[in-house]
């Protein structure tokens, strides 16, 4: 393989990588507050590309995008508040399995609303733009998804460490039953951080699909796994570490793809999670937890 | 109720079944259908207990069951293909030399060792499954609740593509599958149509026969407390292994079966789908409820293929088609009905109890009682 070829293989890991990153990153906040693997999260993204099949349809992109990042937002919320709230209480395996069931309930939806033949993805010809920097070429996507993930990202933090919803964020996921008893209203707050995953999902999905061009009812499934891992990886409930983990995912992935692993691209995945599991739980930017009795 | 006439009861309930399974071998031609649904229960209804025993009886949440069940169905296949078919079924990239020669010389035994094959590859495919349980188990099993159960999920995800990949295809077929497979073979001279309910039966008995030894007691308290667990003397990993391994020796049997069942397996019937329909049993059925699991897998396959076929097809009132009811529509109000089971009766069909004919005579009685006793809601209660 020539210094090219690598090049252009990891340009479009890095640009995969910054999907997978944005849609990590809802998987490790929610973690953080619910201690829940929101499995619905990828189906919440498959979603989206549907959203901007319709909205495209019918209005030009710069209506459609944040139109859809508004519907995104909507569901991730009704989700949170039918199916996740009631069982606040419940032991942690019922609460899972409604993520489950609601992950089935949207695949099923989808099928039965849109069929399970694949929708064409619209284009916006503005991101399909062919760019050339000297042998290498790719489409302004490629490079504006870094480039957007990384803003994304520093916005979010800086939501985080230094506004006061971001402060009862963090109190939220440190102890439900003490930051009540601050006045936070716990609620709204699980309601906010599932808007915020659930609108970094709808950009995600867009900056995803854009490059593949399809959608099925069923192209949530993997790609929303492999972002969990990606959220292992880093350390569940560390942002930048759902960041590092969604590009090291992303470019491993390209990589093996280019190799002609093409089949154990998924399975890396999975594997990488496992040895990950085994010498370093906490991930790579994790806290250390310790079990009380 | 007392003890004498309960067994009468389940007596006449198995010499029941017994009756209708010859009533349903006569006229097998016109009950293709309901034969066909009644088997593809009884197979699912052991990997629904077998995932019972894991997630209901240890606690352990395993979303595994379709690797295991792909291991099972794939050896299975491979070891039952008749020499004859064998380059049809692999046209595309010919058969490993080693399978083809085993195969060989596995034709060339005497016949009443050719009658046990069936059983010998269902139990190979186990034992398999079993091993590689094991060797997963040793790492995977220290993984806390829902760290295990992404890590079996992606487990069973990289079986899935090792068995599609095209390093495999002169052993799995790669992406085209394996086809060809033979039927049910004739168990105890009974009629083909009894066999899966028999190995059902048998396999779901021995789950049974597991759950209430001491075994079954460990890996109970490790549920309700791992910590407290451990203290009596309970050896945490030597259990969780233990119910890890044998549940996914019976998922194996299960996928075995449903290979013979199915007559033709791809790596995409084992996908994340199937584990998610295998869990929809046993929260239907009751998660730590083997009566549950079994009364559920029937029950759910029963609406799924045949009861609510209907809801996929174009419904007509008076002239007007409604247009709510096609393809696809089934599935979405079944996944309905998991969301309402699963927010509003947590405890399913049976809870954490198991069916008895007290409960059974309670549940009928309870309509004309006066006022319900406590307790004997949500179906049949305990004795």
């Amino acid at each position: 393989m020539s210094l090219t070829t690598i090049l252009q293989h990891c340009l479009t890991g890095i640009s995969l990588g910054g999907a997978y990153a944005l849609i990590a990153i809802g998987y490790t906040m929610v973690y953080g507050i619910l201690r829940l693997i929101n499995f619905a999260h990828g189906d919440i993204f498959m979603m989206a590309g549907y959203f901007m099949i319709f909205a495209m349809a019918s209005m030009p992109w710069p209506l459609a995008i944040p139109l859809i990042i508004l519907g995104t937002v909507v569901l991730g919320v009704v989700i949170e508040r039918a199916a996740y709230k009631p069982l606040r209480t419940a032991p942690r395996m019922s609460i899972m399995i409604s993520a489950i069931g609601v992950s089935y309930l949207l695949q099923n939806l989808a099928t039965y609303l849109f069929t399970a033949i694949p929708k064409g993805y619209p284009e916006i010809p503005f991101l399909k733009r062919i760019f050339k920097i000297g042998d290498l070429s790719a489409s302004l996507v490629t490079f504006i998804t870094p480039v957007l993930t990384i803003v994304l990202v520093l916005l979010l933090m800086t939501l985080i460490n230094h506004t006061k919803v971001g402060m009862a964020m963090r109190a939220v996921s440190k102890d439900f039953e003490t930051s009540r008893l601050m006045g936070i209203k716990i609620n709204t707050i699980i309601s906010i951080t599932f808007v915020i995953g659930s609108a970094l999902a709808a950009v995600g999905s867009i900056l995803y699909f854009t490059d593949r061009m399809s959608v099925t009812p069923f192209s949530g499934t993997l790609p929303g796994l492999k972002c969990f891992v990606a959220a292992v990886f880093g350390g569940i409930g560390s942002i930048p570490g759902a960041v590092v983990g969604g590009f090291v995912i992303g470019i491993c992935e390209t990589l093996l793809v280019a190799m002609g692993y093409s089949t154990f691209s998924d399975a890396f995945t999975f594997l990488l999670l496992i040895v990950m599991l085994l010498f370093r739980p906490t991930g790579l930017f994790g806290e250390k937890s310790t079990d009380k009795v | 109720m007392k003890k004498s006439t309960k067994r009468i009861c389940s007596l006449v309930l198995i010499a029941l079944a017994v009756v209708l399974l010859f009533i349903l071998d006569g006229h097998k031609n016109e009950q293709g259908m309901l034969i066909s649904i009644l088997q593809k229960s009884a197979i699912l209804a052991i990997v629904a207990v077998a995932m019972n025993l894991l997630n209901g009886f240890t606690g352990l949440f395993s979303l595994g069951q379709a690797g295991f069940m792909s291991i099972g169905a794939y050896v299975t296949a491979i070891l039952m293909i008749p020499v004859a078919s064998l380059d049809g079924v692999y046209y595309m990239n010919g058969v490993a030399p080693g399978i083809r020669s085993l195969k060989e010389a596995m034709e060339a035994g005497p016949a009443w060792l050719q009658a046990t094959y069936p059983f010998l590859a269902l139990i190979a495919g186990g034992l398999i499954a079993a091993a590689f349980a094991a060797l997963i188990g040793i790492p995977v099993l220290r993984l806390k609740s829902d760290y295990l159960a992404i890590a079996t999920l992606g487990f069973s995800e990289i079986i899935r593509a090792i068995f599609s990949s095209p390093q495999m295809d002169t052993i799995t077929n790669g992406s085209y599958g394996l086809n060809k497979v033979p039927a049910f073979p004739k168990l105890f001279g009974l009629p083909v149509l009894f066999t899966p309910f028999i190995i059902a039966a048998v396999c779901i008995a021995l789950m049974v026969l597991l759950i209430s030894s001491t075994y079954g007691r460990a890996f109970k308290a490790i549920r309700e407390d791992e910590i407290a667990a451990e203290a009596m003397g309970v050896n945490l990993f030597k259990h969780k292994q233990l119910s890890f391994v044998i549940s996914s020796f019976f998922t194996a049997i299960s996928g075995g079966l449903l290979a013979m069942f199915m007559r033709s397996i791809e790596a995409k019937t084992f996908s994340i789908t199937l584990t998610y329909d295998i869990l929809l049993i046993v929260v239907i059925g009751g998660i730590g409820s083997v009566t549950g699991s079994v009364l559920s897998a029937f029950l759910v396959t029963a609406s799924k293929e045949w009861w609510l076929r209907f809801f996929d097809q174009p419904l007509v009132i008076g002239g007007w088609e409604i247009s709510l009811f096609r393809t696809g529509f089934r599935m979405v109000v079944f996944s309905v009905l998991l969301m309402v089971v699963v927010l509003f009766y947590r405890r399913g069909l049976m809870g954490d109890k198991e069916f008895s004919w007290d409960g059974l005579v309670r549940l009928l009685k309870k309509p004309f009682a006066r006022r319900a006793p406590a307790g004997a809601k949500g179906g049949a209660g305990h004795e």
